[in-house]
């Protein structure tokens, strides 16, 4: 057994630096590679893309994130988990061995492919069965809004990742498994922590929150102390190194910009934090309250003492429905009055859109630069040298809200004075696909793991 | 005496669902006691009326030296409905740490606090 695993982080999301993979292979020792690219919107995206063309549906970035690794993979023996197979693990799967057959990889590289997370095809049974899948803010029965899911996948834990290892895989491919787990997965796997080892789990688990999104456990994004946070252009991508007993030391590479210090992991350890007694999770439910944190030397944190319990007999779901239509528009006013200018801008742009007869939802306007983020806590801002006025609206008729996006321009000509900022053209009409968290038994869910070659 | 939250504490706030966390830590270990007992479950609620819809939770993190407060309603919805520039509430930290709070000046000159510009 190893005395130490060392699992670093190179994607926080879909949309991460393209680089982050390769710099964490080539910048030092690592034994595993984990790669987050599922936010909760993102599944939804992908659903739209597999519409469009079945081979489609994951996260393509990966593909790329593969082979820029690749010589790590095959002759160091780094292993990459990731959640990028999205909607469509098996075809992530093929990409990457299509992608990498020419490098030299043909017949050396073993693909662990995680699915059983998709409850799409299988909803109407499911809800036939009485599973209700109640929004968990709102507890409306899913079936107000059925007819327009469009994807369906249950957050799936750890251990069809650790059984795709003991296969063999030096690849792993998931779906909707939680972002944790692809961290938690290897040390299980490494360490044989056994199913009921709460603490060990737990801390697994805090060591996969702590790295899951990237660079913002190690600089990025920190408040405290920001300006002396050197050389963020390098900024170093998080990696820790863990011990059997679960202890573990969150660190980044050498000659990286960033840091690594107790307020820098902090700061992301409450980051979209809930209930810090319970973080639930399908291996373990964990104890935010538990966590000790000592600095342990420069750029390293020593993190101990986590404490689980027993998991609950759910799994959370996350499905994605379409709910009508919104658009954005925006208008800059300049000093002086430029606070006031933008306030008439939103009154005449009322009433003319109420005039029109066009319903709405929601119609939302801010003042950005005056109380758009922090509302009337910023104080007087009458002064302000510019203010952006941003008007959006929401509803079910895309015609409505298409016509709302002809209304931002005249203003320039017939509204208040000063005006300027609006060479960006007529807003975008976007489809919302919004997201409904739920809860199932997790009997039904039924994980599986292929290993491909 | 009078202190400004942003003198004492850093933040990081996030999103679920329609609910923004922010998570308050102390800058200096000793000054948790301050966060403790004057960042109040209510003075929270109080200083985002307006702002949010629903209730204020409060969670201590004494191991961390933070606090936890998750706001409800405060997103126009949450996720992709949300209409806000802050959709994913990523900088209601910043508008907590706006908070001011007095202090008894015994305390304050004891916990070194930097007095509110």
């Amino acid at each position: 057994m190893k005395k130490v695993v060392r699992v670093a982080a190179g994607q926080g999301f879909w949309g991460d630096d393209l680089d982050a993979p390769r710099r964490q292979v080539d910048g030092g020792p690592i034994d595993y590679l984990m790669l987050d690219y599922l936010a909760e919107v993102t599944m939804s995206i992908l659903q739209k893309q597999k519409e469009r063309d079945s081979s489609l549906g994951y996260a393509r970035d990966f593909v790329g994130a593969v082979e820029s690794v690749l010589p790590a993979v095959l002759d160091r023996g780094v292993k990459v988990i990731a959640n990028a197979g999205g909607v469509n693990p098996p075809a992530c799967a093929a990409a990457v061995m299509s992608a990498t057959e020419k490098s030299g990889a043909r017949g050396r590289l073993r693909i662990g492919v995680v699915t059983g997370d998709d409850l799409l095809s299988g909803l109407d049974d499911l809800m036939s069965q009485g599973h209700a899948l109640a929004n968990m803010e709102t507890g409306e029965p899913l079936s107000t809004v059925l007819d327009r899911v469009l994807s369906a996948n249950a957050y799936i834990g750890s251990e069809p990742i650790v059984e795709a290892l003991k296969g063999g895989a030096n690849i792993v491919i998931t779906g909707r498994s939680t972002d944790t787990a692809l961290t938690m997965a290897p040390l299980r796997y490494e360490f044989d922590w056994a199913a009921k080892s709460w603490d060990q789990l737990a801390a697994g688990i805090v060591a996969g929150h702590i790295i899951e999104c990237g660079a913002q456990c190690s600089g990025g994004n920190c408040l405290y102390d920001w300006r002396s946070i050197p050389d963020l252009a390098n900024v170093g991508y998080p990696l820790v190194e863990v011990r059997a007993d679960g202890s573990f030391v969150v660190t980044k590479h050498p000659n990286t910009g960033g840091r690594v210090s107790v307020p820098t992991i902090t700061e992301q350890l409450v980051y979209e934090m809930g209930d810090p007694h319970s973080y639930i999770t399908p291996d373990v439910v964990a104890d935010f309250t538990t966590i000790r944190l000592a600095q342990d030397g420069e750029n390293r944190v020593l993190v101990s003492g986590i404490k689980g319990k027993p998991p609950t007999d759910k799994l959370k779901v996350s499905v994605a429905y379409r709910a009508g239509f919104k658009a954005v528009g925006t208008l800059v006013y300049a000093w002086p009055d430029a606070l006031e200018k933008a306030q008439l801008a939103d009154r005449v742009l009322r009433e003319r859109l109420d005039r029109l007869g066009l319903k709405f939802e929601q119609i939302l306007s801010e003042f950005v630069g005056a109380t758009a983020t922090h509302g009337s806590l910023a104080g007087d801002q009458r002064a302000a040298p510019e203010v952006q006025l941003r008007f959006g609206v929401r509803g079910p008729d895309r015609a409505a809200v298409e016509r709302f996006t002809r209304e931002i321009a005249p203003l320039v000509l017939n509204g208040p004075p000063s005006v300027t900022g609006f060479a960006g053209g007529r807003p975008k009409v976007e489809e919302i696909v919004a997201y409904w968290p739920a809860l199932i038994d997790k009997s039904v869910v039924k994980p599986r793991v292929d290993i491909i070659q | 005496m009078r202190i400004r939250l942003l003198d004492i504490a850093h933040a990081r706030s996030g999103d679920k669902g329609d609910t923004a966390n922010v998570g308050v830590i102390a800058l200096e270990p000793r000054w948790y006691e301050v966060l403790d007992q004057f960042v109040t479950r209510k003075r929270v609620a109080d200083h985002f009326e307006g702002m949010i819809e629903g209730d204020v939770e409060r969670y201590e993190l004494p191991n961390l030296n933070a606090l936890n407060f998750l706001l409800h309603g405060a997103l126009d919805g949450g996720g992709t409905l949300s209409l806000k520039t802050d959709a994913q509430g990523k900088v209601y930290s910043t508008a907590l740490l706006r908070m001011m709070i007095d202090v008894p000046d015994a305390d304050a000159m004891r916990l070194q606090l930097p007095a509110a510009k």
